[in-house]
Order: C-alpha cells, then sequence, then structure tokens
C-alpha cells in the first residue's frame, strides 16, 4: 500500500539500526544507564511490539510506555455510566470496537449487549448519525473518546447533526487533551525521561507549537512520529542525534502528514463544540487537572450527560492491578502481579490489557520473549 | 485509537457536505473531506489527493513531495552504509 509499504522496508530498517548503535556510543549517560524513551501514544506502542522493534534497538535504548491510548485509561465509572444508559430500551447505544471490551465494575459493553441491551460497534461517529437517521424513534448515543485525533470527528457530526435538526442523536463525551498528559507526565515525581516520541495524529491536529515547553521548560528533547516502524526507528534516532548533542527541540520525523501548524477547520470545529473541564478522572492514573473536555451549553441537546440521568458514578480501580505504575514506566508490564494470571486480553482486569495499544497487551501479545531469541531481519551474514 | 489510514479521493460525493469516495486499499468508502477542503482546496480539487482517513474522516492531506523525502534520505543513509561495507569509503570516527 501506498505510504505504507515504503516505511517497512527490512534493509532501511538495518541501517537504521546500525546508525543508532553507533550513535548510543556518543552519549555520555549511556555509559551509566539506558536511555529512556517514551512514546505517548498507543499506536506507537502497538508498532514498537508488533515489529519487535524494543528487541531490535541496542540495549542503551528503552521505551517508556506513556499514557497515550484513551480507551484503556476509560475510568471504571464512565463504563459503567455508560452501561447505564446502554440498558435503557429506548437507547441504542453506539461505539468504536475498542471501546466496547472495556470493562467497568459490571462488565464491559459487550457483555451488556450479551445481556440483551442494544450495543452497536460503528466506524465513524458519522454512521452512528445515520442510525439516528434510521431510527426516529431510538435515542442514539454515542460514546465518544479519544484525543485530539478523534475530537474533530465527534464534533463535526455533532455539527451535523445540528444543521439538519436530528433531535435523537447524543454524544457520552469521554475526550482527553494530550497537553496537560504529557505535562501530567513530566510533572510526576518518580518519573526519569530523556525524550520523547511525540503522537503523530494527534499532531496533525495540533501542530508542533503546543509542544514547544516540553524542550523549552523540561529541556526534553522529542520527535513527532509516524506509525510504520521505519517512522518509529528514525525517530528514536532523531532524537539520540539531540542527546549526543546536547540539543532539545521539537522535530517532526512524519512530515508527510503533520503540517506544522495542524489543521484550523479541526481545530476550529473541536473549539465550536467543546469547552475544557477542570477535572476528569484517568484510570490507573487518578485525576489529571484540564484533561477532558466536555460538551458546550450551546450543544446541550447533544450532550448525554445533560439529556440523561447519568449516575456519575467513581469507582476505584481493583486494588491487585498496577497499571499506574506501568504508565509512569515505574514497572514493566510482566512485573505486575496479576500480568497473564488474573488479568489476560481475554479477561482484563486492568485498562492497559484491553486495548492492542495498551502497553499490557502489547507485551502480551508481542513481548514475552527474550532479547537473545530475536535475530535481526536480514543481519549480515 | 489514534490510527489512520492513507486513502485516496477518486470522486466527490457531495460538494456541499463535503463527502467524497475514497479509494483504502482497495476498499472505497465514503469519507467526510471538511477538514481538507478550504477556498485554496476546493472540494472539486481533491481528486487524487492522498488523504490520513480516520473514523471516516480526511484528517489530513497526505504531502507526496515530503514522504519521498524522507524515503530518499532514508535510502542515502542505506548507499552510504553499502559502501561502508565494501569498502569504498571510510566511515566517519565517532568520537566520544
Amino acid at each position: 500500500m501506498k505510504f505504507v509499504d515504503d516505511f517497512r522496508d527490512p534493509q532501511k530498517a538495518q541501517v537504521l539500526l546500525q546508525k543508532i548503535q553507533a550513535l548510543v556510543k556518543r552519549i555520555e549517560l549511556c555509559r551509566h544507564r539506558p536511555v529512556w524513551i517514551m512514546e505517548v501514544c498507543g499506536g506507537h506502542t502497538h508498532t514498537i511490539f508488533r515489529y519487535g522493534l524494543n528487541k531490535m534497538l541496542p540495549e542503551e535504548v528503552e521505551f517508556i510506555h506513556g499514557p497515550g491510548c484513551p480507551v484503556c485509561v476509560l475510568p471504571r465509572g464512565r463504563v459503567d455510566d455508560c452501561i447505564a444508559l446502554a440498558e435503557r430500551s429506548d437507547v441504542i447505544m453506539t461505539t468504536f470496537g475498542d471501546a466496547m471490551r472495556v470493562t467497568g465494575s459490571k462488565g464491559s459493553l459487550l457483555q451488556a449487549r450479551a445481556k440483551g441491551a442494544d450495543v452497536r460497534m460503528v466506524y465513524s461517529p458519522l454512521d452512528a448519525l445515520q442510525i439516528a437517521r434510521d431510527h426516529p424513534n431510538k435515542e442514539i448515543v454515542f460514546l465518544g473518546l479519544g484525543f485530539e485525533t478523534t475530537m474533530p470527528s465527534t464534533a463535526l457530526t455533532i455539527l451535523q447533526a445540528q444543521k439538519e435538526g436530528i433531535k435523537n442523536f447524543s454524544l457520552f463525551c469521554n475526550h482527553i487533551t494530550i497537553i496537560p498528559t504529557i505535562r501530567a507526565v513530566l510533572d510526576s515525581p518518580n518519573l526519569q525521561l530523556d525524550a520523547f516520541l511525540g503522537p503523530g495524529h494527534v499532531s496533525m491536529v495540533i501542530g508542533l507549537a503546543p509542544y514547544a515547553f516540553i524542550a523549552q521548560q523540561y529541556g526534553k528533547p522529542m520527535a513527532i512520529a509516524g506509525f510504520e516502524p521505519l517512522d518509529i526507528l528514525q525517530s528514536v534516532w532523531m532524537v539520540l542525534t539531540q542527546l549526543a548533542e546536547g540539543r532539545c527541540e521539537v522535530e517532526n520525523q512524519y512530515q508527510r502528514v503533520v503540517p506544522p501548524q495542524g489543521n484550523v477547520q479541526a481545530l476550529q470545529a473541536i473549539h465550536r463544540v467543546y469547552e475544557g473541564r477542570e477535572f476528569f478522572e484517568w484510570r490507573g492514573l487518578g485525576s489529571i487537572d484540564h484533561s477532558g473536555v466536555r460538551i458546550r451549553e450551546e450543544f446541550a441537546a447533544f450532550d448525554a450527560e445533560r439529556k440523561f440521568q447519568v449516575p456519575d458514578v467513581t469507582i476505584a480501580d481493583p486494588s491487585s492491578c498496577q497499571c499506574g505504575e506501568v504508565l509512569t514506566g515505574a514497572i514493566k508490564p510482566n512485573q505486575c502481579n496479576v500480568f497473564g494470571t488474573s488479568c489476560t486480553p481475554e479477561h482484563p482486569l486492568g485498562a492497559l490489557m484491553v486495548s492492542t495499544e495498551g502497553a499490557c497487551a502489547a507485551y502480551y501479545h508481542y513481548g514475552w520473549i527474550d532479547r537473545n531469541d530475536i535475530q535481526p531481519v536480514n543481519a549480515p551474514a | 485509537m489514534c490510527l489512520g489510514i492513507p486513502g485516496q479521493i477518486v470522486e466527490i460525493h457531495s460538494e456541499e457536505d463535503k463527502v467524497a469516495l475514497v479509494d483504502v486499499g482497495d476498499v472505497r468508502r465514503q469519507v467526510n473531506i471538511m477538514c481538507i477542503v478550504d477556498d485554496e482546496h476546493p472540494p472539486a480539487s481533491c481528486v487524487g489527493d492522498w488523504v490520513l482517513v480516520h473514523v471516516g474522516f480526511a484528517m489530513s492531506r497526505i504531502d507526496e513531495a515530503e514522504a519521498t523525502r524522507t524515503i530518499e534520505l532514508l535510502a542515502e543513509m542505506s548507499d552510504v552504509q553499502a559502501k561502508i561495507e565494501h569498502g569504498a569509503i571510510m566511515p566517519k570516527q565517532d568520537t566520544p
């Protein structure tokens, strides 16, 4: 496929790996410990594990898997709220496929469907709007979640519903924003990090400027990265080059998709429909100030939280779960007490096991192999 | 969640609603192109453009020249590496 296969070429990956190998020798801190690079986005986590990049890179480079999987960080109470809505006989609940599997205290939307609730998986919020047109006697609720990548799609769907005067469509808004999240990561007391791989698709919406504080105030290099293996390796090479040269800047590896200014129309739609929430609860991380958004008063008719009596419950994470420690890089997924035993992708206990982009699920599927078992692709004899 | 997939706009379905038919890996589906049209790029001019599709919306116009530049840069690295391996040029010594 165009723009995909070219960025999976094993020969070029090999060359990048050799360059990285040479580069780490020039980085002073690598003499004492590995360089810790956080990939913020769950999509990157998935690519890293799927292609075994963590095993191919030299031992001096370690990934810390960041909090950027919106499905994984959806708190249990919000899932319970969603199930309460789905159980209403007048409601058709709609959402993306991976959001159906995330569990609250009473199971997942998928399990609610098995018990008789009308829960439907859709590819786009526009598909949910079509269901609303097709079922005028039902209330269609879309469980909206995701960072700025996904926010324009739900905002534009609400604007479309308003334009058409559709009265039976509403959004259960669980969107979160990237910048307060990264700031919370940088401010967490026990975190040690040397550089970031920036989320490519969030950046195509918000542009590069919002990240400037990471380099300027926190002194950490960042490369906005694409999602193919060569994108990740080139981005690693870029931040390591910065470290070797003593620079810290926000660089853009994913220039084919990310314009420096972001997407103006998408940002306008976001700001038109959403406003910040003071607090938003994250699974495994607690509350992060200003990290969530809600629907503005003007669009209250499309806000499921205003339209229905949502229980608004708060439920603590299971005490055996160590998702928070994994999210901040304090432990590796397989060091968690319940990893692979009472918490598996089939029966996830913790959030990070739910989506294929969660660090624990990725680790479970691809990561349980010893570094020495892996042979580099097309290694020279 | 934030995954996107490249596709090529093959037809404009509705200029008013900004809906296009996009070919994504040989599967064609309707995609909203509201976020990538402006005065400079009216819908009719978008046929043939490559876009990044996320949950039914074209979220970015893919810059083919930039994609080529990235690949060329990586290919250049490979060439230099091959020459080093064949002894044609000496590698730069990495100073600690």
